[in-house]
């Protein structure tokens, strides 16, 4: 039996205000562990707002989120804090590194954060995670001493520090060349055939294709699903 | 714990300049305060000291505190009484010699005996009121310093010139008097009484300097009219602090009246109360704009880290661990600010205790007073620290209620 990594039910976000907006509306979703989700549609149709959600960045207005089968609409901030630090591993369009520290340090940041290893556990792990994503030689050096896609492999690393059951990346590719696009893609894939559950936002309709499932969402409602084979390159057009 | 130490670090030690101005600040509330406290209370110090040293800690007098109790009202239910005779008691301390060897059973010092009275000082046209203390030579140096403050002349000249007196430096210049000179003594009971001036003393005290002579206790009683009197004991004692819960106890004992020189000299005490409240305020002052730097770089900081506010909180940091950052930061600036300022202040009260000032009631020149206490160190430190940790808190705990939504879209 599949098991659910990920759930949403009839989630909702609305912004109050003078005028209310809703950014997600009624959407129902299950990510299977190990599944590779691609989220498109076009902008402002909600992707990033569901995205989120789904990673608890963000508190849904009504519905419920389901991680590993444990409800969180009722945690408190720092409980949802804990869930992200344990359970998700985020990758953003901006590799949002701290410009201060080495990669490796910012490879070790969630690690030291929660808390559960020794320093040189930590550091060991850091520097696999980096050696394996080809960053090996860069361990050391500063965000902006390195290349848009070194990066965001860095930020990658960072993501997979506390071993997440679930990577969420919102446009991880949208400021990379084609080269460090592929790239990052492939690393992308390769962490979900390893069993962990990736959801991913992008507007590139080719990646997307690359995932196991795409949902497109309209005005913050899910408009398709498209199953693909898992690996298998599908060229279909988003309508 | 040490990541955010990290963190923190990294964030101070990337903006050096505003980093050492905020130091600077630190460093400069915390040295002004300490050299004000050293200042302020050294001066205190070394006048109480003057004080302490020219008074008895205690003077017992043949008074009681309390109107006794007149005759008719313990015979009588008297409710009115007028023209109350005076029966003419012998003044004087009863028994002076039981009393006193009574109290030295006890008291934590020692204890002479001594008459007191008043006298004009007639000489070359000039008539000043003052005070005489008749007093034991041999004694008088177990009770006062006055020995020590003799500038011309010694004690035991008393005993030599015909009825001598030792008289304050400033009254004999009032009154153009030198050793050796005679003047003429004018007692209460229109006593006239010729008198040598056997040396002359300076207490540091204008006011005992300008009013006070001493004599032998025989002369002042042949002023007074009364042979053999004792109407005052005067108390030193080891520890002058305790002077206020000695009298209590000897008041309590002997039924005399027992002064302290802190009750004598309460309204002094009182206005230094109120300096010291007024010091206090200030060093509170300068600790607090001195934190105003500390505050203005936080400010700065969690302004430019919003972003990295935002990402640590994403990934899971919780939001006090994200607040602690900028506290760490604000102690870092903070602690150094304050080491600095610990040798700035040590080296303030050093260059002060080298500044002489010319005294117009001593007449003298002398070093200012700095009084040097661990105390003035670990208060101002502990004050600022706490200051600076407030400073910080405030503009950390805005920055890290930010939603990291907001600040990722932001970016995007």
């Amino acid at each position: 039996m599949t098991e659910v990594a990920l759930q949403a039910v009839e989630l909702v976000r609305r912004i109050e205000g003078v005028v209310s907006h809703t950014l997600v509306n009624g959407i129902d979703l299950a990510v299977n562990k190990g599944e590779f989700v691609a989220i498109t549609g076009p902008s402002g149709s909600g992707k990033s707002s569901l995205l989120y959600l789904l990673g608890l960045l963000d508190a849904p207005s009504e519905g419920e989120i389901m991680i590993c089968g444990q409800p969180t609409s009722k945690l408190s901030e720092t409980e949802r804090a804990d869930v992200r630090l344990t359970k998700c591993g985020f990758v953003f369009q901006f590799h949002f590194l701290l410009p201060e520290f080495t990669s490796l340090d910012n490879v070790l940041l969630p690690m030291r954060a929660a808390g559960r290893m020794t320093e040189g556990e930590m550091r060991e792990r850091g520097l696999t995670l980096l050696g394996s994503l080809g960053l090996g030689e860069h361990a050391n050096k500063r965000p902006n001493q390195l290349s848009g896609g070194q990066r965001q492999r860095v930020a990658i690393a960072r993501a997979l520090a506390n071993r997440p059951e679930i990577i969420v990346a919102d446009e991880p590719t949208g400021a990379l060349d084609t080269a460090s696009t592929e790239q990052v893609f492939s690393i992308l894939r390769d962490i979900a055939d390893q069993g962990q559950t990736v959801v991913v936002v992008t507007h590139d309709p080719a990646l997307a294709a690359r995932a196991d499932r795409r949902i497109h969402i309209v005005d913050g409602k899910i408009q398709e699903i498209t199953e693909q084979g898992s690996g298998e390159l599908v060229c279909e057009a988003v309508s | 714990m040490k990541l955010l130490f990290n963190i923190a670090w990294t964030h101070v030690s990337a903006r050096v300049r505003q980093t050492l101005v905020g130091m600077a600040g630190v460093a400069m509330g915390v040295g002004f305060t300490i050299m004000m406290a050293g200042l302020m209370q050294g001066s205190q110090i070394d006048f109480l000291r003057q004080l302490v040293d020219t008074m008895p800690h205690i003077t017992v007098d043949d008074e009681r505190r309390s109107v006794p109790t007149q005759p008719a009202e313990q015979e009588y239910a008297a409710v009115q009484m007028a023209d109350i005779a005076n029966v003419g008691k012998r003044p004087g301390i009863k028994y002076p010699e039981s009393v006193m060897s009574s109290l030295r059973s006890w008291i934590p010092g020692d204890v002479t005996p001594s008459v007191a009275t008043s006298a004009i000082i007639d000489h070359g046209g000039a008539r000043i009121g003052i005070t005489l203390t008749g007093i034991d030579p041999r004694r008088e140096v177990q009770v006062s310093k006055l020995a020590s403050q003799m500038r011309e002349g010694k004690l035991d000249d008393l005993s030599r010139a015909p009825n001598g007196i030792i008289v304050g430096e400033a009254l004999a210049e009032k009154l153009g008097v030198k050793t050796g000179n005679t003047v003429l003594l004018v007692g209460g009971q229109g006593t006239r009484l010729n008198s040598t001036v056997a040396g002359l003393f300076r207490s540091g005290l204008k006011r005992v300097d300008e009013s006070q002579i001493y004599s032998l206790a025989g002369t002042a009683q042949l002023m007074m009219g009364q042979s053999g009197v004792v109407n005052q004991l005067r108390l030193r004692l080891n520890d002058p602090m305790s002077a206020q819960k000695v009298a209590a106890q000897v008041e309590a004992q002997t039924g005399y009246r027992s002064v302290s020189w802190q009750e004598a000299n309460a309204d002094l005490l009182s206005t230094f109360t109120v300096r010291d409240f007024i010091v206090l305020t200030v060093m509170g002052a300068m600790l607090l704009t001195s934190s105003f730097a500390t505050y203005n770089i936080i400010s700065t900081i969690t302004h430019e880290k919003r972003q990295d506010i935002a990402i640590m909180k994403s990934l899971g940091m919780r939001e006090y661990a994200v607040r602690r950052i900028f506290i760490i930061e604000s102690i870092i600036i903070g602690v150094v600010g304050i080491l600095f300022g610990w040798i700035l202040g040590y080296l303030l009260c050093y260059g002060w205790s080298k500044i002489t000032i010319f005294n117009p009631l001593t007449g003298t020149t002398v070093p200012l007073q700095i009084y040097y206490s661990a105390m003035h160190y670990v208060i101002a430190g502990g004050i600022s620290l706490l200051c600076c940790a407030g400073a910080a808190y405030f503009p950390a705990r805005k920055a890290t209620r930010v939603h990291p939504v907001d600040i990722i879209r932001g970016a995007s």
